[in-house]
């Protein structure tokens, strides 16, 4: 399976499980998703399980939030990550809130899905990663998959939590995973191991962390597309560095993280989102707080550049291969 | 700009009537008769009844007499009911500001003058139905009698507190009761209860949802959302909205009222709106149950506006002597919602003012029992409260290390520094 078929298959399996599962969103219901990742769901669930919204993202996770006290498991989707800020009210307010505020009587199971990230000459609007915005909120969990088989483990394991989840869908590796050379063919996933993903029930435990490559000099955290990218570099300069897909930002693995770090002694952070105020700043000082003894260099982010993101610059301002090769050097240097 | 003949434009910013130290005189209020306005089918079209978002539902006429198609003919045992728990209200409302400003708590809300919107609304709704009040619908707990003792639990923020202290006064949560829990920002709520409604329809259930907002707060982008999610898949649900003229400092030409009314916005979306006198608690009662008998046989969404009037600052934090005139609330043509009730169940024998009289006087021992209750398990300053753990459970299902880490580090801290 790809991204967007084992996606397909973690909701039609959760459904399959528990009637409560409704999906909602724009264009999720008869056309199946301008992703495709709802395809057949309304045909097999019927309307009043999947089913079309007005474009309101405000309306949109509102209606899910009291579709979720009413006791459904609502799998909200908006389109683009891009457009989930009219939403936020009812996501930082409401939806995170809910449990701690009423003292645990009401709560919002709901997991919102969204595709995110560039690399697709997506401009402004098509292309930002605002992880930063939702691990900051307390009482949201974030979730951002890098394969197939992960996208579907964590999925289910999202829809079943109790807590609200934010789930990004790196859209640049629905289809194949993207290594950051965007003058070569993208391979498809069917010729990597992560596309085999079981037909069946499973699951990917949320707050685990996956390391991708074992390695003595340096710690690379990454997640969602920028896990490929980084796998393709360390291969590529041949340093011997340990490769950690964070999967879940909140919560933190923590136990991974610090263990690598002690390890190597060197750690370097990557990720698509704007640097100041990023998920790398607080990654950065974590690693500082718990390993600080242990550093041998300073704490290497590679991030976006803190703009919009541009559409005609987009390879010079993804953290692509160049970009991660003088991050090695600098913090090998030391 | 230069060279055009035209003539400059202006902005319009609304100002209202009157100001502090200006003489209030309502003689231009048009003030529609009671029985006047017709009662349709509850599965008529919206379209074939937009004009009653511009009239008034009224049913007490001047007299106290119950007038036309909207009387709901309440057995007497109904009509007395709420107007104890108005009166309740009012009381419970009257000894929770002064503990505010005996600094037994931080804050307060009196709902006074809106009564009859909130305890209305209450005795036509089944008390399974799920309400999702804004912050002045206390009045809805006390009609469902919700032990007061837990309400003044939650004001303290004490060890009795259910919410366990995290919460602001007023900001209530009981499940129990089909209250949903309120939150400080405004008409999150409103789709939250067509999602409510929606969930209730989609599994085939009969309960329905109503919700709560105030005039200022249908500016909100949520106030849209809502009636077009209400709208689009006929939502069970009764949307509410409190004209009380003042949002904080704001009079209702901020959220539009100079162009016309809150019950015509429903006509856009094709809701049924209707417009009804919220001092008027058998107009309150008549509307909810049209309302409630349409959600419930299918027929979709209804907006109601209830023409009140705060009679009071909008909190303990503000003077509303600051920013309009002080004869206003008095001079108020649709007068106060207690008074009225009283005279019509007096009217119809059933009452009189010995025994409302002494119906106050207990209800206010009632509440200074309740509140006496509630101190044995300590007032915001006194130090019996919940645990300082408690503090960080329930923001997740389960707690993260992170968390743990933090809880640990302020016990740590507070060793330290000998506390």
């Amino acid at each position: 399976m790809n991204m967007i078929q084992a996606i397909n298959s973690a909701i039609d399996v959760a459904m399959g499980r528990d009637g409560a599962i409704v999906v909602l969103g724009e264009d999720v219901g008869y056309f199946g998703g301008v992703f495709k990742a709802t395809e057949g769901l309304q045909k097999k669930y019927g309307k009043t399980r999947v089913f079309d919204t007005p474009i309101s993202e405000c309306g949109i996770i509102g209606v899910a939030v009291g579709m979720a006290t009413y006791g459904l498991r609502p799998v909200p989707e908006i389109q683009f990550a891009d457009y989930i800020y009219p939403a936020l009210d009812q996501l930082v307010s409401e939806a995170a809130r809910l449990r701690y505020r009423s003292g645990g009587e009401f709560n919002a199971p709901i997991t919102v899905r969204t595709p995110f990230g560039g690399g697709i000459f997506g401009g402004q609007t098509h292309s930002q990663s605002p992880e930063g915005i939702f691990t900051h909120v307390a009482g949201l969990k974030t979730v951002i998959p890098s394969n197939p088989y992960d996208a579907k483990g964590l999925l289910i394991a999202a829809i079943e939590d109790n807590d609200p989840v934010i789930f990004f869908e790196p859209k640049r590796i629905y289809n194949g995973p993207f290594d950051g050379h965007y003058d070569r063919p993208v391979q498809p996933w069917s010729r990597f191991a992560e596309s085999a993903v079981p037909e069946d029930y499973y699951t990917v435990p949320l707050g685990k962390a996956r390391v991708v490559r074992e390695g003595n000099d340096v710690t690379v955290l990454a997640y969602g597309t920028m896990v490929h990218v980084a796998h393709s570099v360390i291969q590529e300069t041949g340093v011997d560095a340990e490769l950690i897909d964070l999967r879940t930002l909140v919560p933190l693995d923590i136990e991974t993280v610090v263990a690598s770090v002690r390890k190597t002694g060197r750690c370097m952070v990557v990720h698509e989102a704007t640097k100041t105020s990023g998920f790398g700043a607080e990654l950065s000082a974590l690693v500082q707080e718990h390993c600080f003894h242990w550093l041998e260099a300073p704490v290497q982010r590679v991030t976006g550049w803190d703009t919009p993101y541009p559409h005609s610059f987009e390879w010079a301002y993804f953290p692509g291969p160049v970009r991660l090769t003088e991050a090695f050097k600098r913090v090998m240097q030391d | 700009m230069t060279g055009r003949n035209l003539p400059p434009l202006s902005l319009h910013v609304p100002e209202p009537p009157f100001r502090p130290g200006d003489t209030v005189d309502f003689a231009d209020f048009d003030m529609p008769a009671a029985g006047a306005v017709r009662r349709p089918p509850i599965d008529t079209s919206p379209a074939d009844i937009r004009d009653m978002a511009y009239a008034m539902v009224r049913v007490l006429d001047d007299e106290g007499r119950a007038q036309g198609p909207w009387d709901p003919r309440l057995a007497p045992e109904t009509l007395l009911k709420m107007l104890r728990s108005m009166a309740l209200t009012r009381a419970f409302d009257e000894r929770l500001y002064r503990a505010q400003r005996q600094g037994k708590t931080s804050f307060y809300m009196k709902c006074t003058g809106e009564e009859a919107t909130s305890v209305g609304a209450a005795h036509a709704l089944d008390y399974d139905d799920m309400c999702f009040p804004s912050y002045r619908q206390q009045g809805l707990l006390i009609a469902r009698d919700w032990p007061i003792v837990d309400m003044i639990n939650q004001i303290y923020s004490n060890r009795a507190d259910r919410l366990k202290g995290r919460q602001m006064p007023i900001m209530y949560s009981v499940r129990e009761a089909n209250f949903f829990s309120i939150s400080g920002n405004l008409t999150t709520q409103y789709p939250q209860a067509v999602g409510w409604a929606m969930a209730s329809a989609a599994r085939g259930d009969t309960r329905i949802a109503a919700a709560w907002c105030g005039e200022g707060s249908t500016a909100e982008g949520d106030f849209h959302s809502a009636l077009t999610f209400a709208a689009v898949y006929r939502a069970p649900v009764i949307l509410n909205v409190i004209n009380n003229q003042w949002a904080i400092s704001s009079f209702s030409g901020f959220a539009g009222a100079e162009a016309t009314t809150f019950a015509a916005r429903a006509i856009g979306y094709g809701i049924a709106g209707l417009r009804v006198d919220g001092n008027d608690a058998l107009a309150v009662y008549a509307a909810t149950q049209w309302a409630a008998d349409r959600a419930r046989n299918n027929h979709g969404p209804t907006l109601i506006e209830h023409f009140t009037y705060r009679a009071e600052g909008h909190s303990t934090s503000d003077d509303p002597s600051k920013y309009r005139s002080a004869e206003e609330g008095g001079k108020w043509p649709l007068g106060d919602p207690i008074v009225r009730l009283k005279r019509h169940v007096i009217g119809l024998g059933i009452w009189d003012e010995e025994r409302h009289a002494a119906m106050d006087l207990e209800v206010a021992e009632l509440v200074k029992a309740a509140q006496k209750e509630a101190e044995k398990d300590g007032i915001l300053q006194d130090g019996l409260k919940q645990s300082f753990d408690s503090m960080f459970e329930d923001v997740f299902e389960e707690m993260p290390w992170h968390l743990k880490e933090q809880s640990a580090q302020m016990h740590e801290e507070r060793r330290a520094a000998g506390i």
